[in-house]
């Protein structure tokens, strides 16, 4: 059995990686992928932990599965609004939504 | 049936019903026309002027007097608590009460007989050029706030509800006076009036606040004391022979309560306000100005007669002397105004010296009869100057100016109010049958027992109030025709005449009133007759007035101006009211605001507003320059809150 501890670091990994993508990229479906990969990078946390710790219990798996869940509806609704960013815009970086402000 | 059960369930209607008045047409009174304002203002009054007429005529002709002890009885109708001030003095409790006794009872009869007739004149006073004031609402609104405020003044079962009712008659006056709010002058008389009166009142309440501390007791029941024990209360007992600098502090307190009812009372000096009061309607300068508030400070007096007697009848001389002095100093200043309502302020004031003189000559016991003289002169005063008032109310209307030059021979034009008038006129200048003559004659026996300067001063005035009087009458009524154009004058609506034949009606009947035997001191029987001698000589002094202002002013003649030139200094300084005005805007101006507040004013500036700006400054900068952190860029935030976390999971790991 692969050891817990490669699980932990291959999530912290893509955790990281996740949050350098969100913080470095300008473009915000980049900045979505990113959010996705934060979100993968528990859902690993919690499939590893939920057989590691508690094998034969479910509860772990089902909450990953409503991560999933939500992450989809809130991929569809970002992506509703960056369209609509893009076309008041005419391009989809983050900077370019100055309209809020001020 | 004991008077108080009787009495008692109506009694609160008397402040219950102007007080709901006063909500009901200030909060809905815009959303009706003026004239049914006016028409429910006057309703409620005759109810409440009604219920006034019944505790009062059950009081005098009923139950009131007890034949066993041959004297007027005290009641209090309602004692409402209202305010504890200490729970270790059960006296300092000021309450809302109705003391019966006969100086309240009579009171009520003239404010609510009064009012009566201004709600009802002021219908046809606010009709003009075919429509109602738009303000009218607002005035009968201020009218009923003022006859709440009145009538709680005179019914006061302790000092303190009397000093929250002489508050509100003073911001109703203010209110009225300013009632014509686009004009500067309005403006300018209405703060004046207030300023003048809250700067005497500041006396009133240092004085209640002396006597307070020293009694620990409002209610005037246990200042004054009750029935046998007149004059030996709380005031007697607890501030004998207390001193302070020399003086004793009872005169002192009295001294300052009294100078609270100089203000109101417009007493030299405080007298400044009342001639500019005139701003005001004519029916409220009437009401306001003329009856009742302006004896709100004889009223003061009078109720705490029997301390002032007692306990300090060296301020009572005092008022005495200062009281003859406004009369004659008023009277002069009134033969010199060609304002007809400013020649009557000046005459209020002197006639209101006049009280003052009455009660500041009578002592209680024996010599009690200025004290009866100046209640009964209190009452017919008012019915013959609200008259007076009315009078010239009617013609203001239909002449449209107040200046004796645009008047002349009215009495072709204006039968009633020429009548009604007349009879005024022969009252205050004392002429008998009519009701001035016996007050005017009363107190000047009570001068003459006393103080002989005191009783010729005032005979003088009684000679001079006949001559500036009649020099006011003929200028309206007779002189000469000015040019009146197309519109002759005419009598007003018969809602403006009958109010001045009900007046003429009481100015002759209540000089018969047996005064003697319902307002006293010690509430007993004193008896009054005509002294022959001092009659007689008032009389003859007021035949001369009225003979040179015939002479003078009966027809236009020279000889008026003749003498103005010869005595051109006089005159001037006279119609210039003695410059008296320009004294108090020197001291306050110049002395006050120039000097005493030139540093009061720095500190405020520089100390006060420059620890405000300095905080004010310190914040706009700090923000200014952390403002940046909050750039909206959302990696940075995400950046700072990445950092945190690690921060803060760091800590808790390793601490």
């Amino acid at each position: 059995m692969i050891p817990v501890e490669f699980y932990v670091v291959l999530s912290t990994l893509l955790f990281f990686i996740g949050v350098y993508g969100f913080i470095a990229r300008k473009n915000l479906i980049g900045m979505l992928m990113a959010i996705e990969l934060v979100l993968n990078a528990v859902n690993i946390n919690f499939v590893a932990f939920n057989r590691y710790l508690f094998p034969g219990q479910l509860e772990g798996y089902l909450y990953s599965l409503f991560v999933i869940v939500v992450a989809a509806a809130e991929t569809a609704v970002a992506i509703a609004i960056i369209i609509n960013v893009y076309r008041k815009m005419g391009n989809e970086t983050v900077d370019s939504i100055k309209e809020l402000k001020n | 049936m004991d008077l108080t059960t009787i009495l008692s369930p109506i009694a609160p209607l008397v402040l219950l019903m102007p007080f709901l008045m006063f909500l009901f047409l200030g909060l809905l009174g815009y959303k009706m026309s003026g004239k049914v304002a006016g028409i429910f203002g006057t309703a409620g009054f005759t109810v409440v002027a009604a219920i006034c007429y019944y505790i009062a005529g059950k009081y005098f002709l009923g139950g009131g007097y007890d034949a066993a002890s041959g004297s007027f009885q005290q009641f209090t109708l309602f004692n409402m608590d209202w305010l504890q001030m200490s729970t270790a003095h059960p006296g300092l409790f000021i309450r809302i009460g109705f003391l019966l006794d006969p100086i309240s009872a009579m009171m009520l009869v003239v404010i609510s007989t009064v009012s009566l007739m201004v709600h009802l004149y002021s219908f046809g006073y606010m009709f003009e050029d075919g429509k109602y004031d738009e303000g009218m609402q607002r005035y009968y609104c201020v009218l009923s706030l003022f006859s709440f405020a009145m009538l709680g003044l005179v019914i006061a079962t302790n000092i303190f509800q009397m000093y929250i009712f002489w508050e509100l008659v003073g911001v109703s006056s203010f209110l009225l006076i300013g009632y014509y709010y686009k004009r500067p002058a309005a403006v300018s008389a209405c703060k004046k009036a207030f300023i003048v009166t809250r700067f005497a009142d500041m006396f009133f309440l240092i004085g209640i606040l002396i006597v307070s501390y020293y009694t620990k007791a409002f209610d005037f029941d246990s200042l004054i004391g009750t029935g046998a024990n007149v004059g030996n209360g709380l005031i007697h007992t607890k501030m004998a022979g207390l001193t302070f600098m020399g003086c004793s502090v009872t005169s002192i307190a009295m001294l300052f309560i009294f100078l609270g009812g100089a203000g109101k009372s417009a007493m030299f000096p405080f007298h400044i306000w009342l001639p500019d009061a005139m701003e005001g309607p004519t029916p409220s300068s009437a009401l306001i100005h003329a009856a009742t508030m302006v004896v709100a400070g004889v009223y003061l007096v009078a109720r705490l007669f029997p301390v002032y007697s007692m306990d300090a009848p060296d301020v009572l001389t005092f008022i005495a002397y200062l009281g003859a002095f406004t009369s004659l100093f008023a009277a002069v200043i009134a033969c010199a105004q060609t304002d007809i309502k400013r020649v009557l302020a000046f005459s209020t004031i002197s006639q209101i010296a006049y009280m003052m003189v009455a009660l500041g000559v009578a002592r209680y016991g024996a010599d009690q009869l200025g004290f009866t003289a100046s209640m009964w002169h209190l009452f017919t005063h008012a019915m013959f100057k609200a008259l007076l008032f009315l009078c010239a109310g009617a013609i203001i209307h239909c002449i449209g100016s107040n200046e004796m030059g645009k008047m002349g021979g009215l009495h072709k034009y204006q039968p009633i109010t020429h009548i009604t008038f007349l009879i005024a006129c022969l009252a205050i200048s004392g002429i008998p049958p009519f009701s001035g003559f016996f007050s005017k004659d009363e107190i000047l026996a009570a001068a003459f027992e006393s103080n002989k300067l005191i009783w010729f001063c005032e005979t003088f005035v009684a000679g001079l109030t006949a001559f500036y009087m009649f020099r006011l009458y003929y200028h309206i009524f007779w002189y000469e025709d000015p040019d009146y154009g197309e519109h002759k004058p005419h009598d007003a609506h018969w809602t403006m005449t009958v109010p001045l034949i009900v007046l003429a009606a009481y100015t002759c009947i209540c000089g018969f009133f047996p005064f003697g035997h319902l307002v006293t001191a010690s509430h007993t029987f004193i008896e009054i007759h005509t002294e022959p001698l001092i009659a007689g000589i008032s009389i003859c002094t007021a035949i001369l007035g009225i003979a040179i202002a015939t002479i003078l002013y009966r027809k236009k003649n020279s000889i008026p101006d003749a003498i103005i030139a010869k005595s051109k200094l006089f005159c001037n300084a006279a119609y210039h009211r003695f410059y008296i005005d320009e004294c108090w805007y020197f001291i306050t101006r110049r002395i006050i605001f120039g000097i005493l507040c030139a540093f009061i004013a720095w500190f405020d500036r520089h100390i006060i507003d420059g620890f405000m700006n300095l905080l004010g400054w310190i914040t706009n900068k700090s923000s200014l320059e952390t403002r940046e952190i909050q750039s909206g860029n959302v990696q940075e935030y995400v950046w700072v809150f990445i950092m945190g976390v690690i921060t803060i999971a760091a800590l808790a790991l390793y601490l």
